[in-house]
């Protein structure tokens, strides 16, 4: 009896739990449904540019899949538009949105299967420039109508036909900016940060973060050798790979979005990363200062695409047409930071913007001049980056005598263990046989 | 004395496990985001219940793990009762295979069955993703019966069979009574599992699927919403409280119940 | 119970298990020795032999934190198993409640306490005048995160078999004149071995091919074999013939590990069997 007392006990425990939990979310899913619904009073949260266009995909039950960077469109929270609603709630289209947390993770998915000639899953996916370069090239991506895209009109030039588009016929820009030197000026000379050349400063050893992706790594090693980011050649590749083995010695640690949190805190003093961020993160922390080197340096686009096979392209262009109404792109803006290549948007948010911040988010032309897009490299180039980076950040230097010498010593090891517990094996059966 | 130093090693441990968990909460109530303190403020919570994408993917969570591990739990346990009855070359063999996924790579497992979904054309979702929490679930609770399973007593069994039971009755009667702690323990555990599980469910989820770990681990561009942290206080309040009530009453609820059960046997 | 009927019960589930792990494995194995045409190559092993200095190392840590946390959690087990039973379904679910907080956000927290200037450990230190330490970005970071996260693990299945220990046993051993070394040497380990064993798996199989864990808390020099498969698969660029022959060796180490294990398990209980 005891032990049944027990086992009631738990399973109640869990049970109720469980009804508590699901209770909240049925409520939950309930508002959902009813605001989805609710269209009698003609009350929308955007003011947009013709309203008839999305109303002609009211009641036909059309559902929407986006596939989206994490926490990267406004989304209701600290008072801003929640654009995903706010769309569902002006076209009555439905809306599943997901995330993705890097462009290769998305290429993985959609390279297994998610976008095989049968079925699509996603109508809208958001990769960078180089992504969709390679997506571009192995026919991955749908030309976008843009008849059914009057918001066109927009979106700066600059923006939309670029080397990655040339024509802009596959991909619509949602945001940009650049990367350059978040430093902490209590720590930190201002002169230092002018160059990369402060992200291997012995000065600073122990308090530099560097970026953990290959493609920054690398295209802030080749840059401080004068080299294009988007280097083919082996010799380059080789030079900037050695500079970037000297210069575990000098980094903290390989960051993507703790930088924010490490930066803040004083943890580490100076970090390459994305202007958009940096403005978040002297918000947090006035000791903090941000600079474009003199090298060259990325300025990466991010821009909404229709995969190929999707079922509902229209409601998709419906979807990205409504990204760039003004209100939309404003509140996009302001949510996630970055730059927008929206003409509009950008004129009212440089408006509520202070001196620093426009320098930051909106440099000069001149600066600008300055810049590189990243574009796709030919598969063995990528694999090979990926490969050496891989190897920088391990600290695996295939020259060194150690490495050398583990290999044979590591199987020898493995191979005695094996032998240890054979012989183990052999000698119970023995013992076995004797009793 | 002894008491009171054991009190004290429990204390302490559960110190160490707990003490992130109070520093995770009490960032639930920043004002800002990320892990830099800028003041108290409760606004996380009630923006937490505008926020449909997070409750849609608390509710997928707790449906898909309390669907998968329900279903391992089963097969589990039926399974470590074959297993315990096979002859020992067998047994050790389907030990083995049963430690597969718990020694391949999580990451490996989800491109895996990744490839397996997409090369039978099966459209990704709440069912792939119920299949992958099951597999990955299954191992933790055979792993948790068959432990139970070699300390009964063979003789009782054998005792009820010669009382009169047959097999199923003694097995009713007999085999899951005592192994029935393996078997919530293994629930439990699978739930658990798959709850906090990420790598794999990200390559096996489709657009209807989003779960509270994908929305975790794809926050990369921006610091993470406190948000979440808000939902997981909430979690752990309701835990919590259902803990200390079932500690109260419990005992007379069950009492009565066993009583009935008692009257029922 | 030694029934062959009982055996057909382990039926659907070996079903299951070759349909979603040996058949999905067994495509891993097959992108570990083709190329991206689909011929058959060793490159990729080779490839992947190169980074044995480093699995050396995951499978060190995971060790490590695995000890600790055998060594923390079996006499919590121990004390667990001897308490009233409400106390022990309580302390059950305190085991198990912060595994239901993202594994994420709690790596998270560790950060937040462990940081060398902002950190709550070395705050708390300097009240006393002590510290700073410095145990952000270093190993000892990374055992820490694995010990933290993967003890529930070893805690539970102790527990579950201690739980199962007859208290009559230990009370004979005592009469016998055994000290309470002995009683733990001669009647409680040998009894608990299953429980060990399965605890010490459940640890340090995760541990061994953690990634997040070693990235967040473990700093630059610090980077794991799982790191390194989520950089072919996912973070880097996606190379699953890499990937893939990485995995495998990484599995082939574990079942040796594994395999090693169960030998002194196996013998353990023979000796208690005789």
């Amino acid at each position: 009896m005891m032990k049944g007392n027990r086992q009631m006990k738990k399973i109640t425990a869990l049970f109720l739990t469980f009804l508590m939990l699901s209770l909240l979310l049925f409520t939950s899913c309930q508002t959902e449904f009813e605001e989805v619904e609710d269209t009698s009073d003609a009350y929308f949260d955007v003011v947009v540019d013709d309203i008839s266009y999305y109303e002609k995909f009211r009641d036909q039950k059309i559902t929407l899949n986006i596939y989206n960077w994490g926490e990267y469109i406004s989304n209701g929270s600290e008072g801003s538009l929640d654009v995903i609603a706010a769309f569902e709630k002006i076209s009555g289209i439905k809306v599943n949105y997901t995330n993705y947390a890097t462009n290769e993770d998305m290429y993985a998915k959609f390279k297994n299967g998610d976008q095989t000639d049968d079925f699509c899953v996603y109508d809208i996916v958001i990769p960078s420039d180089y992504m969709i370069d390679k997506m571009i090239n192995e026919n991955m991506l749908e030309k976008i109508n843009f008849e059914n895209i009057p918001n066109i009109k927009y979106i700066s030039d600059e923006y939309r036909f670029t080397d990655f588009d040339p024509n802009g016929e596959y991909s619509v820009p949602y945001t940009w900016g650049t990367v350059g030197i978040i430093y902490n000026k209590k720590h930190v000379d201002p002169e230092d940060a002018k160059t990369w050349d402060i992200l291997w400063n012995e000065k600073y050893k122990g308090q530099v973060l560097m970026f953990s992706n290959s493609k920054d790594a690398f295209a802030i090693a080749l840059s401080k050798l004068g080299y294009s980011m988007n280097s083919e050649n082996p010799e380059e590749i080789e030079e900037a790979t050695v500079l970037l083995r000297e210069q575990r010695s000098v980094i903290q640690t390989y960051v993507m979005d703790q930088i924010f949190d490490k930066m803040q805190l004083e943890e580490a003093y100076v970090a390459p990363y994305y202007a958009g961020d940096a403005i978040t993160m002297i918000d947090g922390n006035s000791n903090l200062a941000f600079s474009h080197p003199k090298e060259k340096f990325n300025l990466f686009i991010d821009s909404l695409c229709i995969p190929k096979g999707s079922r509902n392209k229209e409601a998709a262009e419906a979807f990205i047409n409504f990204v760039c109404e003004t209100e939309v792109a404003l509140a996009n803006c302001e949510y996630i930071c970055y730059s927008t290549p929206h003409s509009k948007a950008r004129e009212l948010v440089m408006e509520s913007m202070e001196d620093w911040q426009k320098e930051i988010s909106y440099p000069s032309a001149e600066v600008l001049s300055n810049t590189e897009s990243f574009i796709d490299l030919s598969p063995e180039t990528n694999e090979d980056l990926v490969q050496r980076w891989s190897d920088i950040l391990i600290g695996i230097n295939e020259d060194s005598w150690q490495s050398k010498a583990i290999t044979p010593v590591a199987i020898i090891i493995g191979l005695g263990l094996v032998i240890l517990v054979i012989l183990m094996k052999i000698r119970r059966n023995k013992k076995r046989m004797n009793y | 004395m002894k008491k009171f130093f054991s009190g004290c090693y429990v204390a302490l441990v559960l110190l160490f496990m707990y003490l992130p968990i109070f520093v995770l909460i009490a960032f639930s109530f920043n004002e800002g985001r990320g892990r830099v303190w800028s003041g108290f403020s409760f606004k996380w919570y009630g923006e937490l219940f505008q926020d449909k994408a997070i409750l849609g993917a608390l509710g997928n969570t707790l449906i898909i793990a309390f669907i998968a591990s329900l279903f391992a739990t089963i097969l589990g346990t039926a399974a470590a009762i074959g297993i315990h009855n096979m002859r020992k070359n067998t047994r050790s063999l389907v030990k083995n295979v049963n430690s597969l996924p718990l020694i391949s790579p999580e990451i490996v497992m989800g491109i895996s069955l990744m490839i397996l979904f997409s090369s039978l054309h099966i459209t990704r979702g709440f069912f792939t993703m119920i299949i992958a929490h099951i597999t990955f679930c299954v191992p933790a609770v055979v792993l948790s019966v068959l432990p139970k399973l070699g300390q009964i007593n063979r003789h009782i069994y054998e005792a009820a069979l010669d009382l009169g039971c047959n097999e199923v009755q003694a097995f009713f009667k007999v085999i899951l009574p005592e192994i029935m702690p393996g078997v919530i323990s293994g629930f439990l555990m699978a739930l658990t599992y798959s709850i906090d599980d990420f790598v794999i469910s990200y390559f096996t989820s489709g657009p209807s699927s989003q779960t509270l770990p994908l929305i975790i681990y794809t926050i990369t561009k921006k610091p993470m919403t406190p948000k979440l942290n808000a939902l997981s206080t909430l979690m752990f309040v309701v835990v919590l409280v259902i803990l200390f009530v079932s500690n109260m009453n419990g005992d007379g609820a069950s009492c009565k119940k066993s009583k009935k059960k008692a009257k029922k046997a | 119970m030694n029934n062959k009927k009982l055996r057909w019960l382990a039926l659907p589930y070996l079903t299951w298990m070759v349909l979603f792990t040996i058949i999905p494995l067994a495509l891993i194995v097959v992108f570990a020795f083709t190329t991206r045409d689909g011929n058959f190559t060793f490159d990729n092993i080779q490839h992947a032999a190169k980074y044995l200095p480093v699995l050396v190392k995951s499978v060190w840590l995971a060790a490590l934190a695995t000890v600790i946390s055998l060594v923390i959690a079996y006499p919590l087990a121990y004390i667990m198993s001897n308490m009233r039973l409400n106390y022990q379904n309580t302390m059950m679910t305190l085991v198990m409640l912060p595994m239901w907080m993202s594994f994420l956000l709690r790596t998270y927290a560790w950060m937040s306490i462990l940081e060398t200037n902002s950190g709550l450990l070395n705050s708390f230190l300097g009240l006393f005048n002590l510290g700073p330490v410095h145990i952000m970005n270093t190993q000892a970071a990374v055992v820490l995160g694995m010990v933290y996260n993967y003890i529930p693990y070893m805690i539970l299945p102790l527990y579950t078999i201690m739980v199962k220990i007859d208290r009559r046993l230990i009370e004979a051993a005592q009469d016998l004149g055994c000290n309470t070394y002995h009683v733990f040497r001669k009647v409680i380990i040998p009894l608990s071995f299953p429980g060990i064993t399965s605890g010490v798996t459940m640890t340090f199989v995760p541990a061994v091919s953690t990634f997040v864990i070693s990235q967040m808390l473990g700093g630059a020099k610090n980077y794991l074999i799982g790191d390194l498969i989520d950089q072919n698969f996912v973070s880097g660029g996606y190379n699953p013939h890499y990937g893939s022959a990485i995995s495998l060796l990484l599995m082939v180490v574990v079942f040796i590990c594994m395999g090693i294990f169960n030998q002194f398990d196996n013998e353990e209980m023979e000796e208690t069997l005789k």
